[in-house]
């Protein structure tokens, strides 16, 4: 479903953020991505989001090639994939339900999607009690079950998690582990860029990992680790 | 792609809020708007009513000779004979005091009281001479002025060059205050909307991410864009329908015989282009801040 051949990234400012990346991604994976920070994670899943370009290279998803999509191919490819930030990202102004919702809002939804999908994500994160809440109420764990719900409830192929437990405590951060597993299960393929070892190690999923740039190791059933 | 009215409400509530938010500043743009197609309005009207003025007034074709008080009736037939003789001179009538006093009770209408108090008819003896062509005129009348008898010589055209030099000088100075102050509006709209787009960063930048095309995110934009020249505009028509209704009423009492512009059709094409300039300074103006700031 993703592939990249021989990807790099130079930034403007002469940062070599990717180097020559190669890496295939199947539908219904769950990808660990790790590396020190700085190894280019993020850049890696901007490509993938078309919000940079490659410098050398092809991001394939789905048999497009990514950096030739037309402006307005642009949004189409961005329902497929789901995000969620380290920083959550929720607006403060509008409840959990209404920043849901606010995702199918974006893209046209109708208010019998809306209706239907918003609660259904909601209790998929366990979420449900709390909808009519907003942000600045709930705990780390619980604004980040509303980011997901946010990111999944246009029901996209990919989810990309960026750091998604980088403010959370461990316990917090398992039971969010537990939740991506679950909807993984469901069929959705996730790509989580972390520096939770712990988490990693225990996981035993593909490890794919990132050191300066260069892709240092992809392995089936990894542990963390960038070393040469 | 069909617009759900599930988007329609999202942008007519997006553009509600950023309208309240930026209350004051939108005040101001309004004003703005309103303030130069008011200007604009007025000179448009000032322009066709002096421009129907100076027409009405050159249809005449008419020199009017006053006399000079006193002459006898051999003098005043001397004179007839004389501006008969002037080249171009089709006809020429006489118009005694008496008869001009009647004219003007008449003119007046049911304000002829206003000469009720006087005791001595103020108005001259006259001659009223038809021209051939219009052209002819300006020489004829400077001819008939140096007669002898003659008191003084007026005529259309000199109105008609006064009125048309008004005219001329309401459109340039129209079009610098209103140039100036239309640049005035769309700096202020697309300040208006920078701060709209500023406000919304965050909005903005999820909204990317979750796959919102382009025009969804500029239209709300737009909308507060052309909000704002909507209403600008409309209270601008209000007031200008207003007074120049109640001034051209006060008009047709006071100075019955000014002939004023009253058609319909004609007021209601110019208020509608005003409100149409004013939805066009208001996208004008929010569609560069939005091409400028949000880069989608
Ligand atoms: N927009 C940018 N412009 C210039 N350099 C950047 C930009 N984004 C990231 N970088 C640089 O690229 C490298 C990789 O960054 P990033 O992909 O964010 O790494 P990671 O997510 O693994 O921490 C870093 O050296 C970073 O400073
Ligand atoms: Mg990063």
């Amino acid at each position: 479903m993703v592939h990249f051949y021989h990807v790099s990234k130079v930034y403007q400012n002469g940062v070599k953020a990717l180097k020559d990346v190669t890496m295939h991604i199947s539908k219904g994976d769950f990808l660990f991505l790790v590396g020190p920070s700085g190894a280019g994670k993020t850049t890696l899943t901007k490509l993938l989001l078309r919000e940079e370009l490659p410098t050398k290279g092809q991001v394939i998803f789905c048999g497009k090639n990514v950096a030739r999509l037309k402006p307005q191919e642009i949004p189409l490819l961005r329902r497929k994939i789901g995000v969620v930030f380290q920083d959550f990202r929720l607006l403060p102004k509008k409840t959990v339900y209404e920043n849901v919702a606010f995702a199918l809002e974006v893209i046209g939804g109708s208010g019998q999607i809306i209706k239907k999908r918003v609660p259904e994500a909601l209790e998929l994160v366990g979420l449900a009690d709390k909808q009519k809440m907003f942000p600045s109420q709930l705990s780390g764990g619980e604004q980040q079950r509303a980011g997901i719900a946010r990111a999944i409830v246009n029901r996209p192929l990919l989810l990309i998690t960026d750091e998604p437990t980088g403010n959370l405590d461990p316990k917090t951060s398992w039971e969010l582990i537990y939740l991506l597993q679950e909807i993984n299960r469901l069929g959705t393929t996730i790509i989580m860029a972390t520096h939770a070892w712990d988490i990693v190690n225990t996981l035993k999923k593909r490890v794919v990992a990132l050191s300066g740039g260069q892709m240092v190791r992809d392995e089936k059933r990894g542990v963390y680790g960038y070393g040469g | 792609m069909a617009m759900g009215v599930n988007t329609l409400a999202y942008y007519f509530k997006e553009t509600a809020r950023y309208l309240v938010r930026n209350s004051w500043l939108s005040l101001a743009a309004i004003g703005t708007i309103t303030v130069s197609l008011l200007i604009l309005g007025v000179s448009i009207l000032l322009v066709t009513n002096t421009n129907k003025i100076a027409l009405d007034l050159e249809q005449k074709l008419e020199i009017r000779v006053f006399l000079k008080q006193n002459l006898s009736l051999s003098q005043v037939e001397q004179l007839e004979k004389r501006i008969n003789f002037v080249s171009g001179v089709a006809r020429v009538s006489f118009v005694s005091k008496e008869k001009a006093l009647a004219d003007l009770r008449k003119g007046l209408g049911e304000r002829k009281d206003i000469l009720a108090g006087m005791k001595k008819n103020p108005l001259p003896d006259a001659f009223q001479v038809k021209m051939e062509r219009s052209e002819q005129i300006a020489g004829a009348a400077a001819q008939i002025s140096s007669l002898p008898g003659v008191e003084q010589v007026l005529y259309g055209q000199d109105t008609v060059e006064k009125l048309l030099l008004v005219t001329r000088w309401v459109r340039i100075a129209g079009i610098i205050i209103i140039g100036a102050l239309i640049l005035a509006a769309l700096f202020l709209i697309s300040s208006i909307i920078r701060l709209s787009v500023f406000a919304r960063r965050q909005e903005i930048s999820i909204m990317k991410v979750l796959g919102a095309t382009n025009w969804f995110i500029r239209t709300p934009f737009l909308l507060e864009g052309v909000t704002l020249g909507f209403l600008g505009s409309f209270v601008a028509v209000v007031i200008l329908y207003f007074s120049y209704w109640s001034f051209v009423q006060q008009i047709s009492t006071f100075v019955p015989f000014i002939p004023l512009v009253a058609d319909q059709r004609l007021l209601f094409n110019l208020f509608g282009g005003l409100v149409g300039l004013g939805l066009v300074i208001g996208i004008a103006g929010s569609f560069f801040s939005v091409r400028k700031y949000l880069k989608v």
